[in-house]
């Protein structure tokens, strides 16, 4: 019998992600897939998998899980509070899960999503080439108390690896450039928008949060009769109301309000961490400036391998031992977390 | 031959880090909407180096590449080679286009902002039904959603604005008005059209070989039905919808 993960309690909202399905934007199908696509390429770096397999997207609270064969796990994203057989486990870190011995996810601590991967990835109905639940197309659903998964075939590797913490769950500042609808907006108004600090608010999900700015809304002269055109992830877009939304991975293909710019791919992760109330800032950059950035991102990505560390200081996979602060012996113990980071 | 280099249309414009959209024109028309189909199919055809994807809107046509391969001021020159090609606004209409008649329930009970956009469009009730239902309309784009149709163009008393806030829920099926055109949702969706018939029509078959229905350049009539029918043709995938081949 192939391995099984067995959800024993779901969170309110869980699915199957991967990278979603390019090539249906013709048909009105956005891409979808996992909203923090970063977070796919941290749990692959750290089972040393393929990024394309799929994962279990938990939105602000995780749920309880068993396995049916000894499973080696990656926990990434969103920091949650999570235990293996009743033991506290760190986040960003992979460890194996020996079989029937249940994992606890609970709340973020801070973000909105966490991602569980397993070794071998997740099976299940590939639709249109992919196993990404899209619940604003109807395609898949939320994952059930009594749900069971099926589990790839593993390869097999390292566990008790971690990846240094990463700052994109608190919000911050957001890199957006000028695009097709920006001038619907007049140059005082764009000023104002990347001057603003705004609040992440309470409605968000896959398709889009909304922000709330510390001033009025935003303004456009294009008022509520322009054609519909189209959308990428990252567009923000100004509602009648003139409170701006960002759209993530699931939003519509088209849309008839103006948007004022578009986030930067690299930066549409932090968007979509941001928990309700955390500050966004957004700063316009131009296209050249973005190519630099997002090839600086890319290289850093696929490095990302290189960036995984055991959690335990054990002295042989420690080559730069007299880097280290011998002497003290009191660190706040996130050393190597801060230089993974770096 | 028209010299597209001294018109104002086509124009090309950032979507986004790595989009570009061809645009033909700043509203709808029929010979934009023509052209914008048949440049993404030029597109399709001609395999430009980079380009990860296409698609069309009402007058536009879009494309996604990888800007850390080709920048956009490349790509940009490769798209106004190809457009210098032809005239893209005397393109003809797509192969294979279907005419589809569609059982709509214009009852208020099934369309409850059917009386506000009649208002609005100066009409009664009756006289917006007759013209909703009399309406023969074309496949624009496809967008939005998974296989949702834009469908113009309405008689000009149907150039009535969106809302300026959203419904928070329009059911699967529900047909929708704004600024002359029709969408039809395929999903139950926020919108800031308003709904103004019903349906029984499922546009969308993520789990059949034809997942997507409706076609850009395709027909469709919104025959009015009764509220009683409304259960049977619940029945039937095509909510009684039928459709034969344009010649």
């Amino acid at each position: 019998m192939s391995n099984h993960l067995n959800i024993l309690r779901a969170g309110p909202s869980m699915t199957v992600q991967d990278q979603g399905r390019a090539g249906y934007l013709a048909y009105g199908l956005s891409r979808g897939g996992a909203v923090d696509a970063l977070a796919l390429l941290e749990g692959a770096a750290l089972l040393g998998q393929s990024a394309e397999l799929a994962a279990i997207e938990m939105a602000g609270m995780g749920g309880e899980f068993e396995v049916v064969e000894d499973t080696r796990i990656a926990l990434t994203g969103a920091p949650m509070r999570a235990s293996i057989d009743g033991v506290n486990v760190q986040w960003n870190a992979s460890y194996v899960l020996p079989k029937g011995v249940r994992l606890s996810i609970g709340a973020a601590t801070t973000g909105s999503y966490g991602y569980l991967h397993l070794g071998g990835g997740v099976c299940g109905a590939l639709v249109l080439g992919a196993r990404s639940a899209h619940l604003a197309a109807g395609i898949g659903a939320r994952l059930q108390d009594g749900d069971s998964l099926e589990v790839g075939p593993d390869a097999g590797g390292l566990t008790g690896q971690k990846l240094g913490p990463d700052g994109r769950f608190d919000g911050g500042l957001v890199r957006i450039v000028p695009s097709l609808q920006t001038e619907f907006f007049a140059d005082s108004e764009i000023e104002r928008f990347a001057a603003t600090t705004f609040q992440r608010d309470t409605r968000g999900n896959r398709m889009g949060v909304r922000i709330i700015p510390e001033g009025d809304g935003f303004k456009t002269e294009a008022g509520l009769s322009i054609l519909s055109e189209v959308i990428v992830p990252g567009d923000v877009q100004v509602t009648g109301d003139g409170m701006p939304f960002v759209l993530l991975a699931e939003c519509q293909t088209t849309g008839g309000y103006p948007r004022i710019g578009s986030v930067l791919p690299m930066d549409l992760p932090r968007v979509a961490q941001a928990r309700a109330g955390a500050a966004l800032r957004f700063q316009f950059v131009t296209l050249d400036e973005a190519v630099a950035l997002e090839q600086r991102e890319a290289t850093r990505r696929k490095s990302l391998r290189g960036a995984v560390q055991p959690m335990i200081r054990n002295p042989h996979h420690i080559s730069d031992l007299l880097s280290y602060q011998l002497i003290s012996g009191v660190t706040n113990g996130d050393d190597l977390d801060r230089e993974a980071a770096g | 031959m028209n010299d597209i280099h001294t018109t104002a249309w086509p124009q090309l414009k950032t979507a986004g880090f790595n989009g570009i959209i061809v645009s033909f024109g700043a509203g709808l028309s029929e010979p934009a909407n023509r052209a914008a189909l048949a440049f993404r199919d030029a597109l399709e055809r001609a395999g430009l180096a980079g380009v990860e994807e296409t698609s069309t809107s009402l007058v536009s046509t879009y494309l996604r590449f990888n800007p850390l391969a080709l920048d956009h001021a490349a790509m940009r020159d490769a798209l106004r080679t190809l457009l210098a090609t032809r005239d893209w606004f005397a393109a003809d209409l797509p192969q294979g286009r279907k005419l589809w008649r569609v059982p709509t329930v214009y009852d208020p009970a099934f369309a409850p902002q059917l009386d506000e956009a009649a208002a609005a469009a100066g009409l009664s009730r009756p006289q917006a039904i007759a013209s909703l239902s009399s309406a023969r309309v074309r496949v624009q784009t496809i967008g939005f959603a998974p296989g949702m149709p834009y469908l113009g163009e309405l008689p000009e008393v149907w150039n009535i604005p969106r809302q300026t806030a959203l419904t928070a829920q329009t059911p699967a099926g529900g047909l929708c008005v704004a600024i002359r055109q029709l969408v039809l949702f395929p999903v139950a969706t926020p919108t800031g059209w308003r709904h103004i018939g019903q349906t029984a029509f499922r546009l969308f078959r993520p789990e059949t070989d034809a997942p997507f229905v409706l076609r850009p350049g395709d027909e469709v009539v919104f025959e009015q039905a009764s509220p009683e029918a409304y259960a049977n043709l619940q029945s039937d995938p095509n909510g009684g919808a039928v459709s034969e081949v344009l010649r």
